[in-house]
């Protein structure tokens, strides 16, 4: 009984782990390439929540969901890194960090005027709603899908960043930008690629999140926080290193949750316990950070330079 | 022969300090010129300044019929011109064949363009690191690299910057050899370097840069008859 518990825990513990992946990605990618700190990514990640429930409400398709979930936020994205962010890249972080936040403030409310202050709900595809068999393990059809669909992604965006001429070009890119645009490569539109890429992502992962969660204001600055103790924990810039990031903070969130509070309850008094149980599970993502900064100040898979 | 590069009374600063004022110069299509001058009398900042890395604030660079003036790099790479910085900014995390290939173009449509073979065939010894990274060269592979990367952007005009700083004797032939070769091809050449000798046989004309300033400027047989000149603004 206890081994399905941990294993289910450490299911959903992988399955937020991959949501966590596809809002890090962005992130990461444009923090160790621009430099740039975009807090409003989790106004994407909103944002493409919204996108993708209005036309699975408007149209009953899941799939046309997926496009405007992705879709919109690229769109949105590329118009908001070419119209703002793009005259911050040579900033400060503190600027970058003020205007970011002050779009956040914005997107918060246009959601809040567009779609209402109260919470949005979608239910989970009819093809994906129950559960699969996992060898005696009863799992939940739609959360294996978004394990699926992160693991697909992980494995595109590693086929691209380290396989492609424009993988090759935003490696280059992280390292000598300089030397990108003298030898002829557009780096403002590089730049804007790379944005635009992560926004549709951030989208994504908003969409496959709103089944599960509701959709509402404010949804994004949460989950936000957490996508950057991902890219910390994981290093600044890496694919491999926001993927795995992500799986560490996931599993050990919700393990930890699951898990961290009866612990407790074994060494501990009872009223001690119920009372420091999920005030530390919810702190344990946060002290792990605060380890692997303290062990390794460059993430567990640092960008390599040579 | 016909003007290439013209430059016409280039002024730039860092922030509040100017660094040229009002530097003018030309390279013919084919031909080969120097910078020469002392350590920190402009000549990289000229070069930045033409290949529109650094704003210039004065005056006006053309190239090919077009004004290139205050036009971001890559436009100014796209028109022609290849360069090879100073500390050769090859790409560490990108592997020799990556940094090959990852900027190459051919915006000009030149005909017969630089492949992966070709620069492997001019420098046999980036083939035999092509899966190496580029941090991991040595100096003076990395220069080979950083001189092949920019041919493969198929340039009307190469710019090279210190391009033997710190290598071997042996290796310093080696580059010097590859200059004669693509000066033989037809390409202009810029070229920024401490070696005098290599430099009066390889270029046609020669520009000496002071404090941000050309004090003077000829062919190679004047410079060779002018001791003086390379004693007082050159050291040598
Ligand atoms: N990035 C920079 N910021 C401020 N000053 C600089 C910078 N680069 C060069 N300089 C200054 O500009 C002057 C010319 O430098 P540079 O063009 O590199 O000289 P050279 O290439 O002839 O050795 C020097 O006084 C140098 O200190
Ligand atoms: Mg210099």
């Amino acid at each position: 009984m206890s081994v399905i518990v941990l294993l289910t825990q450490l299911l959903n513990g992988v399955q937020l782990g991959v949501l966590l992946f596809l809002l890090s990605a962005g992130l990461t990618l444009v923090f160790g390439i621009m430099n740039f700190i975009n807090l409003s990514h989790g106004s994407l990640y909103m944002l493409g929540a919204y996108f993708g429930a209005a036309a699975y409400t408007a149209t009953g398709s899941f799939l046309l969901a997926v496009v405007a979930a992705t879709g919109g936020s690229l769109l949105l994205g590329l118009i908001v890194e070419r119209v703002a962010l793009a005259r911050l890249y040579a900033r400060e972080h503190l600027d970058q960090v003020l205007a970011t936040f002050g779009l956040i403030l914005i997107f918060n409310e246009v959601a809040r005027v567009t779609w209402g202050p109260s919470s949005v709900y979608i239910d989970v595809p009819g093809t994906l709603v129950g559960a699969v068999d996992l060898l005696g393990l009863s799992y939940p059809r739609y959360r294996l899908f978004i394990i699926g669909v992160g693991v697909a992604v992980a494995v595109a965006l590693y086929l691209l960043i380290h396989r492609t001429r424009l993988g090759m070009l935003i490696r280059a890119g992280a390292s000598v930008p300089t030397m990108v645009g003298a030898l002829g490569v557009n780096l403002a539109r590089l730049n804007a690629l790379v944005f635009a890429l992560g926004a549709a992502l951030a989208g994504l992962a908003g969409l496959l999140a709103a089944p599960l969660m509701s959709v509402q204001p404010g949804m994004g600055e949460p989950i936000l926080i957490v996508a950057l103790v991902v890219i910390v924990t994981g290093g600044i810039g890496s694919i491999r290193g926001a993927f795995y990031g992500a799986l560490i903070v996931g599993i050990v969130d919700t393990v930890g949750r699951a898990f961290l509070p009866e612990l407790l309850r074994l060494m501990l008094s009872p009223s001690l316990a119920r009372a420091a149980g999920p005030a530390l599970a919810s702190m344990l993502i946060y002290l792990v950070m605060a380890g692997v900064l303290a062990l390794r100040p460059q993430g567990l898979f640092p960008v390599k330079h040579g | 022969m016909s003007t290439l590069l013209e430059v016409v009374d280039l002024k730039s600063w860092y922030a509040s300090i100017q660094v040229l004022f009002g530097v003018s110069m030309a390279v013919g299509e084919g031909e080969c010129v120097t910078l020469l001058g002392r350590n920190g009398m402009g000549k990289s900042t000229l070069v930045k300044s033409l290949m529109g890395l650094l704003a210039p604030r004065a005056g006006t660079v053309r190239f090919a019929g077009q004004d290139l003036t205050g036009k971001p790099s890559y436009r100014v790479a796209r028109a022609g011109l290849g360069l090879v910085p100073e500390g050769r900014g090859i790409f560490p995390n990108l592997t020799v064949r990556e940094n090959l290939v990852a900027t190459a173009h051919n915006q000009r449509a030149a005909p017969g363009p630089w492949t992966l073979e070709r620069v492997c065939e001019m420098f046999p010894r980036l083939r035999e690191r092509s899966l190496n990274l580029g941090a991991n060269l040595s100096g003076g592979e990395q220069q080979m690299l950083a001189i092949g990367r920019a041919l493969m952007t198929n340039p009307r005009l190469l710019i090279l910057d210190e391009a033997t700083e710190g290598l071997a004797p042996l290796i310093r032939q080696d580059i010097w050899r590859c200059l004669e070769r693509l000066k033989a091809s037809g390409l202009a050449l810029i070229v920024i370097d401490k070696n005098i000798g290599p430099l009066l046989r390889l270029a046609d004309r020669h520009y000496v840069l002071s404090k941000g300033n050309v004090v003077w400027s000829g062919p190679s047989a004047a410079l060779r008859e002018s001791p003086d000149v390379l004693q007082a603004w050159v050291g040598v």
